[in-house]
């Protein structure tokens, strides 16, 4: 064993910056008065953003470290700046909706940036053992996020959500033990080599795989293990439930990207069936129940179940080395295009949302674009983006996607993938309706920091449809080597 | 930023500015918002008179270019690509047209949200615009489904009645056809390494002749392109939105659905199933003209049954697109060039149509035909222009009507990619069944002696606002009927090439 050198701590310098800071924090809070706990948002969000700006200067800057445990290159940064500003902008919403909620604890931010480390783990992450340590930093702060407004729904939440996880993380365990078992390895190189030589035969290997792909589809809420998503989504606090949405599901599907594709070509052709399956199910399921539902919060919970599907998409060909480069990319670009409108639509449902979950109803939309009207503009622009329409970064990033889905081979997961986004259109739209072509008297809670999240989505979300190169470069150099 | 200076760049995306400067104005101040939108869209309309005056139509090919590279990565080769030629010069013209006019038709009409409309408005001018000049098929799939974004709001906030669910009908009938095109667009793009329409058409005969796209295939990309434009047309039997969205759209709504929308799905053959899938095309011909015989004949069946002034127009639309689709499909010049020219003389007479129920609409909030009656006598000017558009809508002679069909049914005739002569001498009833239930309708409405509403309701003539809507219309159905020369050379070079490349 080598002692760490300099290259090493660089590699995880964001996430060092990150983890000390979240310490920091913790021990700082205890002297902020209670009532005053913006002061613990605002320091966490310049912690977030001081380790954001580290993350850019690394982007092209490719390392290994620690014995090859931990990986700095294209995709783990692009994965990083996704995730911390995904952070960013769950602070944005945090911070008057805990308030007026009466859960402001300085603990909640705290809780936030320890779960956030864990997702940045899990992206630089190039061994097994990191990856199961990254999922659990990642998932126990959010059990207690999705708890901590000590309400009956939002205890349900917390205790449904940590029931399931742990039986998830089960799963990823076990897998990792057969894989160990099969090629005396953890780490994802050496069992990539290893798998070659004992062939797509081994049986030990393909259902390691395909209980890792358990493991990760839980977290990532893909059907069949998507029942947890509704209830927890519904139940939490919906600052956290943006959290949940975004990075939770970010950083699920960057560990299933690289662990996949660095790891487990070889056994790709036993597995594509499963994952078309996978994704063809998530699609058909996420979309045809959210069509009945009438709460917004279990609305866009489905929703995010749907779009998992789409992702998914992408990653059927992954051991198809002509296309697995452009499929990791489209999955990397459509999260971003997500994360956006993701956040944007959540902070439009906290700006209506009210005490004792009043104001989640659907229904509770109507009129809201003759009182506010940009309000209603940019939860059109989301639902738009959502639905996959121009001209915003959803169409793009579901083209691309359903574009390595066919170059690929898969025109009929395409097929179904277009066909999903149709049903999709129905559900969007009627919020679309509400809010344009129904009376009503919707009351908004005006909050500087909300105004700006949604603002900067909805604008994004439009202009980076017209200009996307840059995003795609950012994609396309992030492939997996 | 050179691009931005493109005149076509401008004539699309001028309208934007309008809707910018619209948008920092108090909603309160109606008519200075009607104002901007006016002189918006009239400034656009001269923008595309300064293009036509810059095209050449002795020249086939697309012209005034404005080609600049977009998302160049992995195999995307995206472009931002506009051009012109002679198969969407007149509907481009059309569409700058239109807009002013049916602007111009709100300014009493509309009294709600007026600042909203406008905005919706000039969004779908850029939209439309954008679908008639794109050669990049990325592009101009961005184009056609943003239409669908205004269009959408226009009916379903300033609609009738039932308005919501005639909206979301629109829209998710329009979506289901597009996400077909989408991946058949995109495993085109795929094979043939880009998404410029001009390259791609140099390199799929090779595809074609190496077998890399089979028959098969290339038959279920027709098919995939046809479902979106089928739709939009629309033919029977996909035509079930189209009664929905025109009775409650609001009157300039219809008037720019009518007139220039549905041109949308008859472009779009003419554009892309054409030219890229040629060997289907000439198979798909004969289906094809069975379903446009259909479509005439069930169209103005149906429209004759009508009570409601506005379904009528509207289902014989459904009939009169038929005819388009009959002429594009009968694949000789006399038949596209037809076809072409009466997808602007419906843009006309049909426009006229639904301009003028609305500006009665506004006075009495009825369309049922029983009600009226005796119109003629109290309303002497707007009797006169209702004849000269319900006679041009059935094809007069002398009239605009009468050339495209006439041109359509002769192409028909002698088309050998339909090769039956049957299909063609079943639509000419279609034209002798047009004449039967507009003049019926005419006859209940204008003559005879004075009805519920026309007895009770003191009825005003036309004002010159509302005159001056509807004279640039009739301008031109007297032009185009009396005169229309001009307009066929126009199309004429574009139409030989297009046909030329087609394995007949």
């Amino acid at each position: 064993m080598t002692p760490p050198t300099f290259i090493d701590f660089y590699s995880l310098l964001p996430y060092i910056i990150l983890t000390v800071w979240a310490c920091i924090i913790l021990l700082v809070d205890l002297f902020i008065p209670k009532g005053r706990k913006g002061i613990t948002a605002v320091l966490a969000a310049i912690g977030i953003a001081v380790s954001l700006g580290y993350s850019i200067t690394q982007t092209g800057i490719e390392a290994s470290g620690f014995t090859d445990m931990i990986s700095l290159d294209g995709f783990s940064t692009f994965a990083n700046v996704l995730l911390l500003a995904s952070g960013l902008f769950s602070i944005a919403l945090s911070y008057g909706y805990t308030k007026r909620m009466g859960i402001e604890r300085g603990e909640y931010y705290t809780l936030l940036l320890f779960s956030l480390t864990g997702m940045m783990l899990m992206a630089q992450a190039s061994d097994l053992i990191i990856v199961f340590l990254a999922l659990e930093l990642l998932s126990i702060p959010l059990y207690v996020l999705s708890a901590i407004s000590r309400k009956l729904q939002s205890e349900e939440s917390g205790l449904k959500y940590f029931l399931l996880g742990a039986f998830a993380s089960g799963f990823v365990v076990y897998g990792t033990a057969l894989i160990f078992g099969a090629t005396g390895s953890t780490n994802l190189s050496v069992i990539f080599s290893q798998a070659a030589s004992v062939g797509t035969s081994n049986l030990l290997l393909t259902i390691g795989a395909a209980l890792l792909l358990v493991g990760f589809g839980f977290k990532v809420a893909a059907v069949p293990f998507h029942m947890w998503t509704p209830d927890v989504y519904q139940g939490a606090p919906t600052s956290v439930t943006a959290f949940m949405a975004a990075g939770a599901k970010i950083a699920g599907f960057v560990a299933l990207f690289r662990v996949f594709a660095t790891a487990f070509p070889s056994v790709a052709s036993n597995l594509t069936d499963i994952l078309w399956a996978l994704s063809a199910l998530t699609m058909i399921v996420g979309n045809l129940i959210a069509i009945s539902q009438t709460n917004i919060k279990r609305m866009l919970a489905y929703s995010a179940i749907a779009h998992a599907g789409y992702v998914l998409m992408a990653f059927v060909p992954y051991g198809n080395e002509t296309v697995s480069a452009t499929a990791v990319a489209a999955g990397l670009f459509y999260l971003a295009a997500y994360a956006l409108s993701n956040f944007g639509s959540w902070a439009v449902v906290i700006a209506l949302e009210k005490s004792e979950g009043r104001g989640l109803g659907i229904d509770d939309y109507a009129g809201l674009a003759k009182k506010y009207p940009a309000l209603a503009l940019c939860m059109t622009v989301f639902m738009l983006s959502l639905i996959g329409f121009p001209p915003t970064l959803g169409m793009v990033g579901k083209f691309y996607l359903f574009r390595s889905a066919i170059a690929g081979g898969f025109t009929g997961l395409a097929l179904i993938g277009v066909i999903t986004s149709l049903i999709s259109a129905y559900y969007y739209l009627r919020v679309v309706v509400n809010m344009y072509m129904k009376e009503g008297d919707p009351d908004v809670e005006r909050e500087p920091w909300l105004g700006l999240t949604t603002s900067v989505t909805a604008i994004a979300t439009v202009v980076v449809s017209f200009v996307p190169q840059f995003l795609f470069l950012l994609a396309y150099t992030a492939v997996l080597r | 930023m050179k691009f931005l200076l493109q005149p076509l760049t401008i004539l699309t995306f001028l309208p934007l500015a309008g809707v910018l400067v619209l948008a920092f104005i108090d909603p309160g101040r109606k008519n200075v918002i009607r104002w901007i939108a006016l002189v918006t869209s009239l400034v656009t309309f001269l923008v595309s008179l300064w293009v036509f005056s810059m095209f050449d139509s002795s020249n086939p090919d697309l012209q005034l270019e404005a080609k600049y590279p977009w998302i160049q990565v992995a195999g995307w080769n995206v472009y931002y690509y506009l051009a012109v030629d002679g198969l969407s010069i007149l509907l481009v013209m059309l569409t700058a047209f239109l807009t002013p006019i049916s602007i111009l038709s709100t300014w009493s009409a509309v009294e709600d949200r007026v600042k909203d409309f406008m905005i919706f408005f000039l969004l779908l001018e850029v939209g439309m615009t954008g679908v008639f000049l794109a050669q990049d098929l990325f592009l101009f799939y961005i184009f056609w489904e943003f239409t669908l974004v205004p269009m959408y709001f226009l009916i379903g906030i300033w609609g009738g009645p039932r308005r919501v669910y005639a909206a979301i009908k629109f829209f998710l009938y329009t979506m289901a056809g597009s996400i077909l095109m989408l991946v058949a667009i995109i495993f085109l793009g795929i094979k043939a390494d880009t998404f410029n329409v001009p390259t791609m058409l140099v390199r799929l005969p090779d595809l074609y002749a190496t077998g890399t796209i089979p028959a098969s295939v290339q038959m279920l990309l027709f098919i995939a392109f046809a479902a979106a434009f089928a739709i939009k047309v629309p033919m029977w039997p996909l035509h079930s939105w189209l009664p929905d969205a025109h009775v409650e759209a609001p009157t300039a709504g219809s008037v720019i659905l009518a007139g220039v929308l549905l041109k949308m799905g008859t472009y779009g053959f003419l554009r892309f199933n054409l030219p890229l899938f040629p060997d289907a095309s000439v198979q798909a011909a004969p289906w094809i003209a069975l379903l446009a015989t259909i479509g005439i004949i069930y169209g103005a069946a149906v429209s004759y049954a009508q009570s409601d002034v506005k379904k009528l127009v509207a289902y014989s639309s459904v009939s009169h697109l038929g005819f388009v689709m009959l002429g594009l499909f009968a694949l000789n010049p006399e038949g596209v060039a037809g076809a072409i020219l009466q997808m602007v003389n419906h843009g006309l007479s049909t426009g006229a149509l639904f301009l003028l129920v609305g500006m009665i609409y506004e006075q009495t909030h009825t369309r049922e035909i029983k009600v009226y009656g005796g119109l003629w006598k109290i309303t002497p000017i707007f009797g006169t222009i209702m004849l000269i558009a319900s006679l041009s809508s059935m094809g007069l002679p002398g009239l605009n009507g009468f050339v495209g069909e006439f041109t359509i049914l002769l192409g028909a005739f002698g088309s050998e990619a339909i090769g039956n002569p049957w299909y063609a001498g079943i639509s000419a009833l279609g034209v002798i069944m047009a004449a039967v239930y507009i003049l019926y309708m005419f006859q209940k409405v204008f003559l005879g002696p004075a009805g519920e509403i026309t007895h009770h309701h003191e009825l005003k003539d036309l004002n010159w606002r509302e005159i001056i809507t509807a004279i640039p219309l009739v301008v031109f159905m007297f032009w185009i009927g009396l005169y229309p020369k001009p307009f066929f050379d126009i199309l004429a070079p574009a139409v030989e090439k297009l046909l030329s490349a087609l394995p007949l």
